[in-house]
């Protein structure tokens, strides 16, 4: 072959490192869009964040901190310290959930690292996931990672966001292998007592549906008592419980979460998060510990932070007119949206007066035509956001 | 009497609220929320309301001091007839009675340090029940009423989160 010569073409090939097909069908956050609006602009006063705006509190910081001291830095056990695994099943008690800290307890990296691995651990390919929206963004995605097919149940306005065995029939969830829900709810802030929970346990032993509750939101429940599925009578073998410290003790940056279920189950889930993840990270294991033993005043006092934030913003949006339902959850109220499509009012709200909201839909269906508003922020900042919020609608 | 611990709560964290903010807060009206404001001032719980400064920000700092003091008694002369002797004076910030190894802590502001030397040696260290004072000048002030003083109030999380 000469120089200058053609060479054949080749056939034509796909360039290196393509995302799999099971994650290009995953589209990105719907969330992800507001947060680079809201990004590029100053002196945003945003309820649109889902962490607490408190500090982890100061005792289980210093254990942190102390326990880096000692050089405690190794590896834990897979499931994690059997000192954390016994604090949480004692500290569970509390919603009347009874745990063996060796066979039923897996300590990992949030509890979003449980729930994933929960979902790759029990999905088949073909398998069918409901999930109660809106809903956590991260459900949907992590049904289709693990090769499961996603099947979307909105809860309805009228029942304020709580999961009735009325939509799980309306929308096929009798069928369905899976059911997972997340209550007191991200991002309605609905709380669903024990009779209504009992009503969904009810349905889902009838047509044998496996239950992920994640139960994130447990200490933030202002009106009566949590109340967990896996309490109800005959569920205890069909439930996996997730929870953890991000909220409660606003330790989300620490990463720290558990699942806490059937030892089958939890074996499962052991395995996947013992080739991935190893173990829980370490430091936040000694920190969770002292919150677990000393720091319950601190979550109490943080809870009441709270529950005066959510009276006020649920008042003020009273005044206003716009409709919101008695939200009694989590750090969340979702009001109606003032237009009709939510989206196009957050961004203008964004545009006009520097406050962030989350269009419902971002948590996907039955959130439309409402707005995620997070009260995790100061009571100065929230008088402010609601002032701003009046002149824009006005 | 759940109210009345509510507001007071409220109250002492930020004795600005307005009566509408502490009434949305509360989940009360207004109207309960101004009477229930008015009740504890009424009641002498509430008995002022005055900002927390940190001084290290302003221009005239002035200066405090804490002072221990030692007393005697007789049977004329109870702690509370030398606390009401001492509290008149407009020096005196706060005047407590404390256990352990003496009997009043006293706090004193003054402009300058010879005024609050003067004033302890002065004016309270003759009182005749007083048998010793010790008095040690506030160099630094991290915290008070509990708030912190420092500016590590930046919110560094991301703004729109799921």
């Amino acid at each position: 072959m000469s120089r200058g010569e053609e060479r054949e073409e080749p056939p034509e090939t796909v360039p290196p490192l393509q995302p799999s097909d099971r994650v290009a069908s995953v589209p990105p956050s719907g969330i992800r869009r507001f947060f680079e609006l809201a990004e590029e602009m100053d002196d945003v006063i945003s309820l649109g964040v889902g962490e607490p705006d408190f500090s982890a509190p100061w005792a289980a910081r210093e254990a942190a901190i102390a326990s880096l001291e000692q050089g405690r830095t190794s590896y834990t056990a897979n499931r994690g310290t059997r000192e954390l695994r016994e604090e949480i099943a004692a500290h569970v008690t509390t919603y009347d959930q009874h745990y063996d800290p060796d066979e039923e307890i897996l300590v990992t990296a949030g509890a979003s690292e449980a729930i994933d691995a929960a979902f790759r651990a029990l999905v088949n390919p073909g398998d069918t996931v409901a999930i109660a929206e809106p809903a956590y963004v991260s459900y949907e995605p992590g049904v289709r990672f693990a090769g499961g097919d996603p099947l979307s149940v909105p809860t309805r306005a009228e029942d304020e966001f709580k999961l009735t065995p009325e939509v799980l029939y309306e929308h096929g969830a009798d069928e369905a292998d899976l059911l997972v829900y997340c209550y007191p709810n991200n991002p309605t802030g609905a709380t669903m007592n024990r009779e209504e929970i009992t009503a969904v346990a009810e349905f889902c032993m009838e047509h044998d549906v496996g239950v992920l509750a994640d139960e994130i939101y447990a200490a933030l429940t202002y009106s009566g008592d949590h109340a967990s599925i896996a309490t109800v009578d005959g569920m205890r073998e069909r439930t996996i419980v997730f929870n953890g410290f991000s909220k409660a003790y606003a330790m989300t940056g620490l990463r720290l979460g558990y699942a806490m279920g059937p030892p089958g189950a939890i074996r499962a889930m052991n395995r996947i998060h013992q080739y991935t993840m190893l173990s829980a990270p370490t430091t936040a294991q000694h920190a969770a510990v002292e919150a677990l033993r000393s720091c319950d005043d601190e979550v109490a006092e943080m809870r009441r932070q709270y529950d005066r934030r959510r009276n006020f913003v649920l008042t003020r949006f009273e005044e206003m007119g716009i409709d919101c339902f008695e939200a009694t959850g989590a750090f969340y109220v979702f009001p109606e949206s003032p237009w009709d499509d939510a989206g196009e009012f957050a961004e203008a709200l964004l545009e006009a007066e520097s406050v962030a909201v989350v269009p419902g839909d971002a948590f996907g269906a039955g959130g439309s035509g409402h707005l995620r508003a997070s009260y995790a922020t100061g009571l100065g900042e929230l008088r402010e956001a609601m002032a701003r919020i009046e002149r824009f609608i006005d | 009497m759940e109210e009345r611990a509510e507001i007071l709560e409220l109250l002492r964290e930020n004795a600005r609220y307005s009566v509408a903010d502490l009434a949305r807060m509360t989940g009360l009206d207004e109207a309960e929320a101004a009477a229930t404001v008015e009740a504890l001032e009424a009641d002498g719980v509430v008995r002022g309301y005055q900002a927390v400064v940190d001084w290290s920000q302003w221009t005239d700092e002035p200066v405090q001091a804490h002072v221990e003091l030692n007393v005697t008694l007789d049977r004329e002369t109870s702690y509370r007839d030398i606390a009401d002797r001492i509290a008149k004076f407009s020096e005196v910030r706060s005047l407590r009675l404390v256990s352990g190894d003496y009997d009043f802590a006293l706090e004193v502001e003054a402009d300058t340090m010879g005024e609050v030397s003067r004033f302890v040696s002065e004016k309270v260290a003759p009182v005749p029940e007083i048998t010793q004072t010790v008095t040690h000048y506030i160099m630094d002030t991290y915290k008070d009423d509990g708030i912190v003083f420092d500016d590590e109030d930046d919110d560094e999380r991301l703004s729109v989160t799921p």
